[in-house]
């Protein structure tokens, strides 16, 4: 059930035998998952089913809290890093993969700085190289033509949806090689959700995609591989088209013909 | 039947009058005891003024803020209130000199760096440093800072404003760490962990996202420390001299306005001499900066509230 027929495509990030632990709480049950380059990969599922838990393990995020343990690997493909290796800086993690969070968490600096933010982080002071990374982020992340004459503007002058966007931006200047999204539009209304959407289409002919999304419409949009997981464990994962028309498994089909969740 | 109902309404009703009455005693006493504060304070405020004013026809403002000596007890009588300013103004830069650098450092060490147990441990410690009478502080000062600083700079006076300044500062290490701590602890995690996705490290977050983000609650803090140090009294009274002195060099003695008033209240003058008329004028002065101070603070506050 694990491994559909993705094989023939490359494959960027492995999840392989993951245990995660919270404390004693084990929260992540020896998942396996791919990750293909430059597609869409959806995780689907009901509250506290580990989905989180296992997107924010991809870079290391719960390094930041104490007692928490990891057991197996994250590998990155070319190079075959263990993101989850102890002797891999968590740090150095951060900067391949980048990140946009549930809620808009623009910091308290202009457009541009929180653009440049990143970029700043790894010791880059050039202007000029700044402004282009600037603009090209805000380019991809469809939000250029809005802002370009107020980049000295303080973030939060933005409106919801244009800040998660800037934060799209953000996650983008750095160049890296997998974006994760944690339920990226569950603070937004629907018309700013649909630009969020668009723009996920847009990238991943640029990017690997990993989204959590609590919306399986959402997944359905604009996913090319579902995971479904249900009480810390991957219970299915396969093309989209498939897990949403005909899934395998009883507990896929009831949870997305809404029968519970 | 319809009668039991009725006359349960109304013992209802007339219970509910009960606590009615109850409540409106309640909110008058809660309002009489919020009243208290607001009355000193006013009365305060009019007793210096009117008194101030009786000064003041005495003492010309132009001479109050011109004059360079100030002997309001000598037969020549000078009033410049410059003189205890620069004393006043020279030990609390010492002392936020030394407060502001180090309690922003224990703030961020607190707030981002130390485990939970440590910050535990160091936060009362560090606040019992503020509840310390500041007599024990000024006898620190004169008695041990004071000869440890005449081995570095011999021409040191025995009173100084640099060594009264110096545990001034010390005490108000302890308000600056712990609002700020505050401050920086009430930022989200949520932004942290924004920096921290974009590869920052720990200082890079404390620096450019936690600080920025708590600035305001930080502003207040070095506020209530510059307060803090104007209107310190006992430091300054023992460890600093109590000599008027218009100067802005640190090593010498000088008197502050808070320590001339404890030297005028403890000295004899008849009520109503225009010496005994000058606390009312030092004090006022002395208000007007703290007020000053405060409203810079507010103003502070509301321009830089914290938006995450």
């Amino acid at each position: 059930m694990l491994h559909p027929p993705v094989t023939n495509l490359p494959i960027k990030a492995e999840v392989r035998n993951f245990n995660f632990f919270y404390g004693n709480f084990h929260a992540l049950k020896n998942v396996n998952l791919p990750l293909c380059e430059k597609k869409v990969t959806a995780m689907i599922g009901p509250s506290g089913c580990g989905k989180s838990t296992l997107l924010r393990s991809f870079n290391r995020m719960h390094d930041l809290y104490p007692g928490n343990r990891y057991e197996g690997a994250i590998v990155l493909h070319p190079d075959q890093t263990n993101l989850l290796d102890p002797r891999v800086d968590p740090i150095e993690v951060r900067m391949r993969l980048s990140m946009v969070f549930q809620k808009p968490n623009p910091f308290p600096k202009s457009i541009y700085e929180n653009v440049a933010y990143g970029l700043r982080v790894r010791g880059i002071k050039k202007r000029s190289i700044l402004d282009d990374k600037v603009e090209e982020a805000l380019t991809s992340a469809a939000l250029w033509h809005e802002v370009k004459h107020r980049l000295k503007d303080m973030a939060f002058a933005l409106s919801g949806g244009q800040q998660q966007r800037m934060c799209i931006a953000r996650a983008l200047a750095t160049a890296p090689e997998i974006l994760l999204f944690d339920e990226p539009t569950s603070a937004l209304d629907p018309i700013a959700t649909g630009s969020i959407e668009e723009l996920i289409n847009e990238l991943k002919h640029q990017i690997t995609i990993l989204i959590v999304t609590h919306n399986m419409q959402q997944a359905a949009r604009v996913s090319d591989f579902t995971a479904y997981m249900y009480l810390g464990e991957l219970i299915e994962f396969g093309n989209t088209n498939e897990i949403f028309i005909k899934p395998r498994d009883k507990r896929t089909e009831d949870y997305i013909t809404g029968r519970f969740g | 039947m319809s009668t039991t109902t009725e006359f349960l309404v109304s013992e209802r009703l007339a219970r509910r009058n009960s606590r009615r009455l109850a409540e409106r005693l309640i909110e008058a006493v809660l309002f009489a005891a919020a009243a208290t504060s607001i009355f000193v304070t006013v009365g305060i405020v009019y007793i210096l003024v009117t008194e101030s004013i009786v000064f003041f026809r005495h003492v010309s403002l132009i001479d109050f803020l011109t004059d360079t000596q100030w002997t309001p007890l000598f037969d020549d009588a000078h009033f410049g209130i410059m003189v205890l300013l620069s004393g006043t103004a020279v030990s609390s830069i010492v002392a936020l000199g030394i407060a502001i650098p180090l309690g922003t450092t224990i703030a961020i060490y607190l707030s981002e760096f130390a485990s939970a147990r440590m910050r535990e441990i160091a936060k009362p410690i560090l606040e019992l440093l503020s509840g310390m009478p500041t007599v024990v502080f000024g006898y620190f000062a004169l008695i041990f800072v004071t000869p440890l600083l005449q081995r570095v700079i011999p021409d040191l006076s025995g009173f100084n404003l640099l060594s009264a300044g110096l545990v001034m500062g010390i005490m108000i290490v302890p308000i600056i760490s712990s609002i700020s701590e505050d401050a920086m602890r009430a930022v989200p995690m949520a932004l942290r962990e924004g920096s921290y996705a974009m590869g920052a490290t720990r200082l890079q977050t404390a620096l450019q996202i936690v600080i920025p983000a708590a600035v305001s609650g930080i502003a207040s803090a070095y506020i209530l420390g510059i307060a803090r140090a104007v209107g310190e009294t006992m430091i300054l009274s023992i460890a600093a001299g109590m000599q008027p002195n218009l100067t802005w060099d640190p090593r010498e003695p000088a008197a502050t306005i808070t320590a001339f008033i404890v030297q005028v209240a403890l000295g004899d003058l008849p009520h109503g001499s225009v010496g005994y008329q000058t606390i009312f004028a030092a004090g006022l002065t002395l208000m007007l900066f703290t007020l000053s101070f405060n409203i810079l603070g507010f103003w502070l506050q509301r321009r830089y509230r914290e938006r995450y």
